[in-house]
């Protein structure tokens, strides 16, 4: 089982996180069409390399983090808290 | 031969197998015991394996092979051989060369009909060439209607014991560790590694698949021996390691995330968890280990040649072990086939135990086995040689090289690397950090080089250090035999033979990851162990690659079986009660489990209590409803997110009916949230979902409106919930709380009160219900829960009030069309199906599924309508479909009941948009294929309509 780097808790389980998928933006909802949305809500880029994905710490601090994973070997490189600008 | 009166130390006591006592052994003279054999009384001695206890008392045949049904007998006497898969009492598969044989063991064979002497299947050896490679799937094919026919057939051929429905529940448990430093392996090496590792200050974990820690030398010389007993002295004296016995590390896993199978401990009793006394079968240990060392030493490489699965043709560790071990002189004349040092000293152990070596043939020099011929019994009698000579032996001793057992490396993610100096795979230098090699996985070397190796790298493993500064080990010469002249089994699990890989590659399966598969080599309960280098080392063969280009196959957890009790282990499963809970179990109160809650169903008639709150007024604990506290002045927005409906104008002391929706427009929850004074709000929700809404509310706030200043505390069980429902709870509320005018017009319905209730301060009162009668919801401290509930029932008894359970609650709800999410809606209800057009607010700026929700108006979509068969009789049963015509699904039905209010059966379903229309009458199929006509109604609400009676 990997390990997530909390930045609040340090390193833990990854079964204490729950997995929030691929963190993307949502879409602007007054003038977003059907397939922008539908592609927001179901379509995964499931790339081989690095990925910025939702963990929500859910046995520890109950942050939701932004995780940087690498999907091949489960590196992680960043973990922040998820807050988009 | 005759018995010696004195016997000489080490020859053969009596006619039976068994040496005279000898240095080194381990099994307990002091401690003789019985157990049972396929039907008959044997005996052995403590410390004595299943096999070594047979093997003693005469028996050489275990097992009937996979698919052949050829006899077998010892191959490794160790835990993976393959001809010693027994059946122990009630347990299957068990490892017979591994597990020590216990007084009174029942112990039988499997893959056996009907006996194993006169074994039916063994027909099958006859009809060998049906059964070659890929048999299953060029067999079995055609025609189509017959494959129930072949699964029966497949059934019987397949291995394995039988598992009795009666077994009783063992006691597995689980453990969770944190050891600095684990080590993978108890031999010299590993022990030094341990030693190494603890004496640069690390908490060690050492684990030995075996009974005893020593590895190779405890069957080696003297001096081995001795080097053994110092290491394990040494190990035992050290405090910083803890030594885990018959375990076995079954993977490791991300960040060394390292599983460890603790097997059968019968002296180690379950600590309170399980029956009194009864022992801890498995334990699976998740340890997270600082470093793992993994010194699993090497497995020895079966030859392959003709006849080699005959009982009597053993690996030279099988035969020293059996002769160091446990005194079991393997055989009475034998042929030794070495390459290798290991091979010669098997020759001198066998000749020290009385085993007449007839001779001794050496590989590196050009010695060679042709065949190994059987007696009737398919046991050996004798061997041809190169030159056509044959030596009637009833053993062949083969030692012929080494396999490393890599998994744990390659779980690492390493890719072995063939060395055909060694002729073997080493690691291949792909390690992670923090994952090290020591031991013959690691080179060759002296026990006392492998010691001085181990230690280093397992101080390495203590600081965290690169192992690349220990020095290397080195790799002795080693001649590359793998197949001699003749065929032979490569996968005895499998019965899988070289021939078989030949034809399998001649078709075209010449990777060695398809081969595997097409043919199953390697797949068997030995799980490559023995056969995965002679499976490359044929394919090479037959391609013309060399073995490194050939490759491995790939490895992967478990490195060992493990039973599905050790990975279930124990059960830690919360239970949640109310602070009501000891009065609803004292009125016998029907359990219902509802998510992580035992909540009541009902106290004995569901009917009753709904008449009850019908006619006058009842009780329920409605504690489990997920509440949230939401204090801050961002709370409305919050709200106008989370729910569809408007939330900015709700005023202090009001409370609002709302339901949420995901972003794909699927409702989520529903419940109702009461300001309770300016910036403080009180959110209720469904009781499955309390955890998923507070998730919900914290992802929003934390990851698209961080700016938003609120907060969120779940508050569920800091209040005990009752809702006081009927007619008359006006009058039972006002009996106990004297400081809120309850009237009507001080007190309308969809408001909440702060107030005194049985004397108990701060409770929060919300005219609200479920039931669609006139009702009060309490939130109460918890700690007073019990305190209100028994008050209210003794304030109330003139006015008839009792407990209600959920079940009634569920029927008046749906007296009263309430859908409940979940039940009524599924993974695909969005917001307008469900009936929610007059709730929602697509003119809102956003709301969470806004989007969804508002093109849901333009498709089609089912409708959730109220139902009422014609034959107010019949209750459909919940799930039945809706069709047109035969059987055309248009709907289901989602809830349904007999109302006792209306004296007929009501539903809630879902139908068809054209069927939607009040009066339709539609069909219900039900599961038993009755045929229920039912008329759509006007509302969802099948009682009051109007609502008059909430609003009293």
């Amino acid at each position: 089982m990997m390990r997530i780097p909390c930045p609040y808790c340090g390193p833990r389980n990854s079964s204490e996180f729950a997995y929030k998928g691929e963190s993307r933006p949502r879409p602007e909802v007054g003038s977003v069409t059907p397939a922008q949305w539908r592609a927001y809500l179901y379509d995964h880029a499931n790339p081989e390399g690095w990925v910025a994905e939702g963990w929500y710490h859910r046995a520890g601090c109950r942050r939701y983090l932004k995780v940087e994973r690498h999907t091949l070997t489960n590196e992680v490189r960043s973990v922040t808290p998820a807050a988009r600008p | 031969m005759s018995a010696p009166s004195a016997p000489a130390a080490g020859v053969a006591v009596s006619g039976g197998r068994r040496l005279a006592p000898r240095e080194g052994e381990v099994i307990d003279r002091g401690a003789p015991l019985r157990f049972r054999w396929d039907g008959r009384e044997h005996s052995g001695y403590r410390g004595d394996t299943i096999v070594s206890a047979l093997l003693a008392g005469g028996v050489t045949v275990f097992s009937r092979s996979f698919k052949y049904h050829r006899p077998r007998g010892v191959l490794s006497a160790s835990f993976v051989d393959p001809g010693c898969t027994l059946q122990v009492g009630d347990e299957p598969n068990v490892r017979g060369g591994h597990r020590r044989v216990e007084p009174g063991m029942n112990v039988r064979p499997q893959n056996v009909w009907p006996s194993l002497r006169f074994d039916a299947k063994s027909a099958n050896q006859l009809v060998g060439r049906f059964l070659g490679a890929g048999f299953y799937y060029k067999t079995f094919i055609k025609p189509e209607r017959l494959w129930p026919a072949y699964e029966q057939v497949l059934k019987r051929f397949a291995t394995g014991g039988k598992v009795s429905p009666q077994t009783p529940h063992g006691v597995y448990d689980k453990r969770y560790a944190h050891p600095d430093v684990l080590v993978a392996g108890g031999g010299p090496a590993g022990m030094a590694a341990a030693l190494g590792a603890a004496e640069a200050g690390a908490a060690v974990m050492l684990v030995e698949e075996d009974y005893d820690l020593g590895g190779h030398l405890r069957w080696g010389d003297a001096s081995q021996r001795a080097l053994a007993a110092e290491l394990v002295a040494a190990v035992n004296a050290e405090a910083g390691i803890e030594v885990l016995t018959n375990s076995v590390v079954t993977g490791r896993y991300d960040d060394n995330w390292v599983a460890v199978c603790q097997r059968r401990h019968p002296d180690r009793v379950g600590g309170g968890f399980g029956p009194a006394g009864s022992p801890v079968i498995e334990r699976l240990v998740k340890a997270r280990a600082g470093g793992l060392v993994v010194a699993a030493g090497l497995i020895e490489r079966p030859y392959v040649f003709e006849g080699n699965d005959r009982p009597g043709v053993m690996l030279s560790s099988a035969a020293r072990r059996l002769v160091k071990l446990w005194a079991v002189r393997p055989g009475s004349r034998a042929v030794v086939l070495t390459a290798n040092p290991e091979g010669d000293a098997a020759a001198e152990d066998l000749a020290s135990a009385g085993v007449e070596v007839a001779r001794v043939l050496d590989a590196r020099s050009g010695g060679d086995v042709v065949r190994a011929l059987g007696a009737r019994d398919g046991s050996l009698a004798a061997v041809e040689l190169g030159d056509g000579t044959r030596v009637a032996c009833d053993l062949l001793v083969t030692a012929v090289g080494w396999s490393a057992p890599t998994s744990l490396l390659n779980m690492s993610g390493d890719r072995p690397v063939y060395e055909p100096r060694a002729a073997r795979f080493l690691p291949g230098g792909r390690l992670p950090a923090g994952v090290y090699v020591t031991g013959g996985l690691a080179g060759d070397a002296s026990a006392e080089r492998l010691v001085e190796h181990g230690r280093a790298v397992g101080a390495a493993a203590a600081r965290g250090e690169d192992p690349a500064g220990v020095e290397a080990l080195g790799v002795d010469e080693h001649p590359e035999i793998f197949r001699g002249r003749t065929h032979g089994m490569v996968d005895f699990s499998e019965d899988v033979s070289s021939k078989d890989l030949v034809a399998a590659a001649g078709e075209g399966y010449d990777s060695i990851e398809l081969m595997k598969r097409y043919t199953t080599v390697t797949m068997g309960p030995s799980q490559g162990k023995l056969e995965t280098v002679n499976a490359v080392a044929v394919l090479s063969e037959a391609t013309g690659r060399s073995i490194a280009e050939t490759g491995t196959t790939v490895w992967r957890p478990p490195y060992a079986p493990i039973s599905l009790g050790a990975l279930a282990g124990r059960i830690h499963e919360p239970v949640r009660y109310s602070p009501m809970q000891p009065w609803h179990e004292a009125h016998g109160a029907r359990p219902l489990v509802a998510g992580q809650w035992i909540r009541p169903e009902h106290y004995g008639d569901p009917e009753a209590e709904v008449a009850s709150v019908r006619s006058g007024v009842g009780i329920i604990d409605v504690t489990p409803l997920g509440k949230l506290d939401l204090r801050g002045p961002d709370v409305p927005e919050l709200l106008n997110l989370l729910y569809v409906n408007k939330w900015s104008k709700l005023a202090v002391g009001s409370v609002r009916y709302g339901v949420m929706c995901a972003d794909d427009g699927v409702v989520l929850d529903d419940g109702v949230t009461g300001r309770l004074c300016e910036d403080q709000w009180l959110m209720s929700t469904t009781s499955s979902g309390a955890a998923t809404v507070w998730e919900w509310a914290e992802a929003w706030l934390q990851t698209e409106h961080p700016g938003w200043r609120v907060q969120v505390t779940p508050v569920t069980t800091a209040y005990a919930s009752i809702n006081i429902a009927g007619p008359a709870s006006r009058e039972l509320l006002g009996r106990l709380c004297t400081d809120v005018e309850l009237s009507g017009e001080a007190f309308p319905y969809m408001h909440l009160r702060a107030g005194t209730v049985a004397g108990v301060e701060g409770c929060w009162m919300w005219r609200i219900g479920f039931t669609g009668e006139l009702s009060y919801e309490l939130h109460v401290p918890a700690g007073y829960g019990l305190h209100v509930w028994e008050s209210l029932l003794a304030a109330g008894g003139d006015l008839g009030v009792g407990p209600f359970g959920i079940e009634a609650q569920r029927i008046m709800r749906l007296e009263k069309g309430h859908f409940i999410v979940g039940q009524d809606t599924d993974g695909l209800t969005k917001a307008l199906g469900a009936g929610l057009d007059w709730l929602v607010k697509v003119d809102k700026e956003d709301f969470v599924g806004k989007p969804e929700i508002a093109w849901q108006a333009g498709e089609r979509y089912q409708r959730l309508v109220g139902l009422q068969p014609l034959d107010g009789d019949v209750v459909p049963p919940e799930a039945s479909q809706i069709v047109q015509g035969e059987r055309r699904i248009v709907g289901r039905i989602t809830s349904s009941r007999r109302s006792p209010t209306l004296g007929r059966s009501i539903c809630l379903g879902f139908v068809e948009p054209e069927l939607a229309g009040a009066g339709t009458v539609v069909t219900v199929l039900a599961p038993d294929g009755r045929r229920v006509p039912a008329r759509v109604m006007e509302h969802h609400a099948h009682y009051d309509p109007e609502g008059v009676r909430l609003r009293g």
